[in-house]
Protein backbone atom coordinates (compact mmCIF):
# COMPACT_ATOMS: atom_id res chain seq x y z
CA UNK A 1 0.00 0.00 0.00
CA UNK A 2 1.59 3.23 -1.07
CA UNK A 3 0.63 6.27 0.90
CA UNK A 4 3.49 8.40 -0.40
CA UNK A 5 6.29 9.90 1.57
CA UNK A 6 4.84 12.17 4.20
CA UNK A 7 5.86 15.79 4.08
CA UNK A 8 5.93 18.02 7.11
CA UNK A 9 2.40 19.32 7.56
CA UNK A 10 0.74 16.32 5.90
CA UNK A 11 -2.02 14.83 8.02
CA UNK A 12 -0.57 11.71 9.60
CA UNK A 13 -1.77 8.27 8.64
CA UNK A 14 -4.25 7.07 11.26
CA UNK A 15 -4.72 3.35 11.79
CA UNK A 16 -7.40 1.62 13.79
CA UNK A 17 -8.53 -1.96 14.21
CA UNK A 18 -11.54 -4.16 14.77
CA UNK A 19 -11.30 -7.71 16.12
CA UNK A 20 -13.29 -10.53 14.58
CA UNK A 21 -13.76 -13.23 17.21
CA UNK A 22 -15.81 -16.37 17.64
CA UNK A 23 -15.48 -20.12 17.73
CA UNK A 24 -13.59 -22.33 15.33
CA UNK A 25 -15.13 -22.49 11.86
CA UNK A 26 -17.69 -19.77 12.47
CA UNK A 27 -16.56 -17.66 9.51
CA UNK A 28 -13.93 -15.25 10.86
CA UNK A 29 -11.59 -15.66 7.91
CA UNK A 30 -14.53 -15.53 5.51
CA UNK A 31 -15.70 -12.26 6.99
CA UNK A 32 -12.26 -10.69 6.84
CA UNK A 33 -11.94 -11.90 3.25
CA UNK A 34 -15.32 -10.63 2.10
CA UNK A 35 -14.63 -7.01 3.00
CA UNK A 36 -10.86 -6.65 3.03
CA UNK A 37 -9.26 -4.97 0.04
CA UNK A 38 -6.49 -7.49 0.29
CA UNK A 39 -6.77 -11.23 0.42
CA UNK A 40 -6.83 -12.20 4.10
CA UNK A 41 -3.21 -12.26 4.97
CA UNK A 42 -1.79 -14.71 7.35
CA UNK A 43 1.26 -13.67 9.20
CA UNK A 44 3.10 -15.65 11.78
CA UNK A 45 3.25 -14.65 15.36
CA UNK A 46 4.92 -14.69 17.76
CA UNK A 47 8.60 -15.14 18.14
CA UNK A 48 8.85 -16.47 21.63
CA UNK A 49 11.74 -17.32 23.86
CA UNK A 50 9.79 -20.29 25.11
CA UNK A 51 11.58 -22.57 22.68
CA UNK A 52 15.08 -21.27 23.40
CA UNK A 53 17.33 -24.13 24.35
CA UNK A 54 14.69 -26.59 23.27
CA UNK A 55 13.88 -25.53 19.74
CA UNK A 56 16.37 -27.13 17.40
CA UNK A 57 16.27 -28.56 13.91
CA UNK A 58 14.75 -31.78 15.14
CA UNK A 59 12.08 -29.81 16.95
CA UNK A 60 9.76 -29.19 14.03
CA UNK A 61 6.94 -30.55 16.14
CA UNK A 62 7.35 -27.49 18.32
CA UNK A 63 6.30 -25.30 15.45
CA UNK A 64 2.68 -25.35 16.44
CA UNK A 65 3.53 -24.03 19.86
CA UNK A 66 5.93 -21.29 18.80
CA UNK A 67 4.14 -19.77 15.84
CA UNK A 68 0.55 -19.13 14.92
CA UNK A 69 -1.07 -17.91 11.77
CA UNK A 70 -2.88 -14.66 12.25
CA UNK A 71 -5.57 -13.47 9.87
CA UNK A 72 -5.79 -9.86 9.03
CA UNK A 73 -7.40 -7.69 6.43
CA UNK A 74 -7.27 -4.02 5.53
CA UNK A 75 -9.81 -1.43 4.47
CA UNK A 76 -8.47 1.94 3.32
CA UNK A 77 -11.25 4.32 4.29
CA UNK A 78 -9.59 7.55 3.22
CA UNK A 79 -6.09 8.44 2.12
CA UNK A 80 -5.19 9.00 5.75
CA UNK A 81 -7.38 6.48 7.58
CA UNK A 82 -6.91 2.73 7.45
CA UNK A 83 -9.02 0.14 9.25
CA UNK A 84 -7.51 -3.26 10.00
CA UNK A 85 -9.51 -6.37 10.77
CA UNK A 86 -7.88 -9.04 12.89
CA UNK A 87 -9.30 -12.50 13.20
CA UNK A 88 -8.58 -13.72 16.71
CA UNK A 89 -6.80 -17.04 16.98
CA UNK A 90 -9.29 -19.69 17.93
CA UNK A 91 -7.22 -22.21 19.79
CA UNK A 92 -7.05 -21.81 23.52
CA UNK A 93 -3.29 -21.95 23.64
CA UNK A 94 -3.16 -18.65 21.77
CA UNK A 95 -5.24 -16.70 24.26
CA UNK A 96 -2.15 -14.78 25.31
CA UNK A 97 -2.25 -13.05 21.93
CA UNK A 98 -5.69 -11.59 22.51
CA UNK A 99 -4.45 -8.92 24.88
CA UNK A 100 -2.19 -7.44 22.28
CA UNK A 101 -4.85 -7.65 19.59
CA UNK A 102 -7.46 -6.07 21.85
CA UNK A 103 -5.20 -3.25 23.01
CA UNK A 104 -6.47 -0.04 21.46
CA UNK A 105 -9.06 -1.82 19.32
CA UNK A 106 -12.08 0.21 18.28
CA UNK A 107 -14.26 -2.76 19.17
CA UNK A 108 -14.99 -6.36 18.33
CA UNK A 109 -17.41 -8.51 16.38
CA UNK A 110 -18.26 -11.84 17.98
CA UNK A 111 -19.41 -14.19 15.26
CA UNK A 112 -21.82 -16.86 16.42
CA UNK A 113 -23.36 -19.97 14.94
CA UNK A 114 -26.73 -20.89 16.44
CA UNK A 115 -25.87 -24.58 16.19
CA UNK A 116 -22.89 -24.05 18.49
CA UNK A 117 -23.73 -20.98 20.52
CA UNK A 118 -21.54 -22.02 23.43
CA UNK A 119 -18.48 -21.61 21.19
CA UNK A 120 -18.95 -17.86 21.39
CA UNK A 121 -19.03 -17.70 25.20
CA UNK A 122 -15.26 -17.38 25.69
CA UNK A 123 -15.08 -14.41 23.29
CA UNK A 124 -18.07 -12.66 24.87
CA UNK A 125 -16.66 -13.27 28.30
CA UNK A 126 -13.28 -11.90 27.29
CA UNK A 127 -14.62 -8.65 25.83
CA UNK A 128 -17.02 -8.11 28.74
CA UNK A 129 -14.21 -8.50 31.27
CA UNK A 130 -11.91 -6.26 29.27
CA UNK A 131 -14.50 -3.57 28.66
CA UNK A 132 -14.10 -3.78 24.89
CA UNK A 133 -17.33 -2.80 23.13
CA UNK A 134 -18.68 -5.52 20.83
CA UNK A 135 -21.64 -6.70 18.81
CA UNK A 136 -22.75 -10.28 18.24
CA UNK A 137 -23.23 -11.21 14.60
CA UNK A 138 -25.01 -14.49 13.98
CA UNK A 139 -23.70 -16.00 10.80
CA UNK A 140 -26.70 -17.60 9.13
CA UNK A 141 -25.39 -20.87 7.80
CA UNK A 142 -27.37 -22.83 5.27
CA UNK A 143 -29.41 -25.42 7.08
CA UNK A 144 -29.22 -23.76 10.49
CA UNK A 145 -32.48 -22.84 12.18
CA UNK A 146 -33.26 -19.16 12.12
CA UNK A 147 -33.72 -17.60 15.51
CA UNK A 148 -34.85 -14.15 16.47
CA UNK A 149 -32.00 -11.89 17.62
CA UNK A 150 -33.86 -11.26 20.90
CA UNK A 151 -33.88 -14.97 21.66
CA UNK A 152 -30.19 -15.27 20.86
CA UNK A 153 -29.40 -12.36 23.19
CA UNK A 154 -31.20 -14.21 25.97
CA UNK A 155 -29.48 -17.50 25.16
CA UNK A 156 -26.10 -15.76 25.30
CA UNK A 157 -27.04 -13.92 28.49
CA UNK A 158 -25.94 -10.62 26.94
CA UNK A 159 -26.10 -7.36 28.78
CA UNK A 160 -28.96 -5.21 27.54
CA UNK A 161 -27.95 -2.86 24.76
CA UNK A 162 -25.48 -5.19 23.09
CA UNK A 163 -26.62 -5.43 19.47
CA UNK A 164 -27.30 -8.86 17.99
CA UNK A 165 -27.46 -9.01 14.21
CA UNK A 166 -28.11 -11.70 11.66
CA UNK A 167 -25.61 -11.78 8.84
CA UNK A 168 -24.11 -13.77 6.01
CA UNK A 169 -20.41 -13.00 6.14
CA UNK A 170 -19.83 -14.43 2.67
CA UNK A 171 -21.51 -11.28 1.37
CA UNK A 172 -19.54 -8.07 1.42
CA UNK A 173 -22.63 -5.92 2.07
CA UNK A 174 -23.57 -8.03 5.04
CA UNK A 175 -20.07 -7.84 6.55
CA UNK A 176 -20.10 -4.10 5.95
CA UNK A 177 -23.42 -3.73 7.80
CA UNK A 178 -21.99 -5.63 10.76
CA UNK A 179 -18.99 -3.29 10.94
CA UNK A 180 -21.24 -0.23 10.63
CA UNK A 181 -23.43 -1.51 13.47
CA UNK A 182 -20.35 -2.02 15.61
CA UNK A 183 -19.06 1.52 15.06
CA UNK A 184 -22.52 2.96 15.73
CA UNK A 185 -22.67 0.91 18.91
CA UNK A 186 -19.23 2.12 19.99
CA UNK A 187 -20.24 5.74 19.38
CA UNK A 188 -23.38 5.42 21.50
CA UNK A 189 -21.56 3.27 24.07
CA UNK A 190 -18.85 5.88 24.52
CA UNK A 191 -21.57 8.40 25.38
CA UNK A 192 -23.02 6.29 28.16
CA UNK A 193 -19.91 4.60 29.57
CA UNK A 194 -17.31 6.37 31.65
CA UNK A 195 -14.81 5.37 28.98
CA UNK A 196 -11.84 3.01 28.93
CA UNK A 197 -10.44 4.49 32.13
CA UNK A 198 -13.56 3.48 34.02
CA UNK A 199 -13.95 0.12 32.32
CA UNK A 200 -13.26 -3.05 34.19
CA UNK A 201 -9.61 -3.98 34.07
CA UNK A 202 -8.92 -7.30 32.41
CA UNK A 203 -8.21 -10.08 34.83
CA UNK A 204 -4.55 -10.84 35.30
CA UNK B 1 6.23 -35.71 15.21
CA UNK B 2 3.25 -34.88 17.32
CA UNK B 3 0.60 -37.13 18.74
CA UNK B 4 -1.68 -36.89 15.73
CA UNK B 5 1.12 -37.85 13.39
CA UNK B 6 0.96 -34.64 11.35
CA UNK B 7 3.88 -33.80 9.13
CA UNK B 8 4.90 -30.44 7.75
CA UNK B 9 6.27 -30.06 4.26
CA UNK B 10 7.70 -27.15 2.31
CA UNK B 11 6.38 -23.78 3.55
CA UNK B 12 4.34 -25.49 6.24
CA UNK B 13 7.54 -26.71 7.79
CA UNK B 14 8.66 -23.13 8.34
CA UNK B 15 11.59 -21.17 7.03
CA UNK B 16 14.97 -22.79 6.48
CA UNK B 17 16.55 -19.97 8.44
CA UNK B 18 14.83 -20.02 11.79
CA UNK B 19 13.39 -16.65 12.84
CA UNK B 20 15.66 -16.34 15.85
CA UNK B 21 18.70 -16.63 13.60
CA UNK B 22 17.64 -13.50 11.74
CA UNK B 23 17.37 -11.63 15.02
CA UNK B 24 20.53 -13.21 16.45
CA UNK B 25 18.53 -14.77 19.24
CA UNK B 26 16.70 -11.65 20.28
CA UNK B 27 12.97 -11.93 20.83
CA UNK B 28 12.02 -8.31 21.32
CA UNK B 29 13.41 -4.93 20.35
CA UNK B 30 15.35 -2.82 22.79
CA UNK B 31 13.01 -0.28 24.34
CA UNK B 32 9.37 0.10 23.47
CA UNK B 33 8.01 -2.57 21.21
CA UNK B 34 6.07 -1.66 18.09
CA UNK B 35 2.29 -1.87 18.14
CA UNK B 36 0.76 -4.03 15.41
CA UNK B 37 -0.83 -1.07 13.68
CA UNK B 38 1.79 1.55 14.54
CA UNK B 39 2.93 3.46 11.47
CA UNK B 40 6.67 3.64 10.88
CA UNK B 41 8.62 5.64 8.37
CA UNK B 42 12.25 6.09 7.36
CA UNK B 43 13.73 9.28 8.75
CA UNK B 44 15.78 9.92 5.64
CA UNK B 45 19.07 9.42 7.49
CA UNK B 46 21.61 7.52 5.42
CA UNK B 47 22.61 4.17 6.85
CA UNK B 48 26.34 4.34 7.57
CA UNK B 49 28.20 1.09 7.96
CA UNK B 50 26.40 -1.28 5.65
CA UNK B 51 28.09 -4.31 7.16
CA UNK B 52 26.07 -3.85 10.27
CA UNK B 53 22.78 -4.46 8.46
CA UNK B 54 21.40 -7.73 7.22
CA UNK B 55 19.52 -8.03 3.92
CA UNK B 56 16.33 -8.05 6.00
CA UNK B 57 17.23 -4.72 7.60
CA UNK B 58 17.79 -3.26 4.15
CA UNK B 59 14.45 -4.56 2.84
CA UNK B 60 12.60 -3.13 5.82
CA UNK B 61 14.34 0.24 5.54
CA UNK B 62 13.57 0.42 1.83
CA UNK B 63 9.89 -0.33 2.42
CA UNK B 64 9.79 2.34 5.12
CA UNK B 65 10.50 5.04 2.54
CA UNK B 66 6.73 5.46 2.68
CA UNK B 67 4.69 5.33 5.91
CA UNK B 68 3.69 1.74 6.56
CA UNK B 69 2.05 -0.09 9.44
CA UNK B 70 4.04 -2.76 11.25
CA UNK B 71 1.56 -5.49 10.33
CA UNK B 72 1.61 -4.54 6.64
CA UNK B 73 5.39 -4.50 6.77
CA UNK B 74 5.42 -8.04 8.18
CA UNK B 75 3.07 -9.37 5.54
CA UNK B 76 4.72 -7.58 2.62
CA UNK B 77 8.27 -8.51 3.61
CA UNK B 78 7.10 -12.00 4.52
CA UNK B 79 8.73 -12.25 7.94
CA UNK B 80 7.15 -13.04 11.30
CA UNK B 81 6.04 -10.01 13.29
CA UNK B 82 8.49 -10.81 16.06
CA UNK B 83 11.39 -10.61 13.63
CA UNK B 84 10.12 -7.41 12.05
CA UNK B 85 9.87 -5.81 15.49
CA UNK B 86 13.41 -6.70 16.50
CA UNK B 87 14.88 -5.50 13.21
CA UNK B 88 12.78 -2.32 13.29
CA UNK B 89 14.18 -1.73 16.77
CA UNK B 90 17.71 -1.90 15.36
CA UNK B 91 16.80 0.64 12.69
CA UNK B 92 15.18 2.88 15.29
CA UNK B 93 18.29 2.68 17.49
CA UNK B 94 20.33 3.92 14.54
CA UNK B 95 17.90 6.78 13.92
CA UNK B 96 16.93 5.41 10.52
CA UNK B 97 13.26 4.70 11.24
CA UNK B 98 10.76 6.44 13.50
CA UNK B 99 7.11 6.14 14.43
CA UNK B 100 5.09 8.32 12.08
CA UNK B 101 1.87 8.41 14.06
CA UNK B 102 1.16 10.84 16.84
CA UNK B 103 -1.81 8.90 18.22
CA UNK B 104 -1.04 7.44 21.63
CA UNK B 105 -0.82 3.71 21.18
CA UNK B 106 -3.24 1.61 23.17
CA UNK B 107 -5.97 4.20 23.47
CA UNK B 108 -9.30 3.54 21.89
CA UNK B 109 -9.92 5.88 18.95
CA UNK B 110 -11.58 9.18 19.79
CA UNK B 111 -15.02 10.17 18.55
CA UNK B 112 -13.66 12.12 15.61
CA UNK B 113 -11.88 9.04 14.32
CA UNK B 114 -14.95 6.86 15.05
CA UNK B 115 -17.17 9.15 12.98
CA UNK B 116 -14.63 9.13 10.19
CA UNK B 117 -14.56 5.33 10.28
CA UNK B 118 -18.36 5.24 10.19
CA UNK B 119 -18.55 7.57 7.21
CA UNK B 120 -15.82 5.67 5.45
CA UNK B 121 -17.58 2.33 5.95
CA UNK B 122 -20.91 3.72 4.76
CA UNK B 123 -19.24 5.01 1.62
CA UNK B 124 -17.75 1.62 0.73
Amino acid sequence: MAFGHSEPGDPPLVTTKILIAGGFGVGKTTMVGSISEIRPLRTEEPLTDRGVGVDDVSGVERKSTTTVAMDFGRITLTDRLVLYLFGTPGQERFWFMWDELALGALGAVVLADTRRLTDSFPSIDYFERRGTPFVVAVNCFDGADRHRPEDIAVALDLDPGIPVLLCDVRRRDSSKEVLISLVEHVLSWSETEPGPAGAAAPAG
Amino acid sequence: MNARGDRWFDREAGPVVRPYAMTRGRTRPRGETFDLIAVVEATGERPGDRLRYSPEHVRILRRCAEPVSVVDLASEIGLPLGVIRVLLGDLRDQGLVALAAIEPVGDRPNKGVLREVLNGLRAL
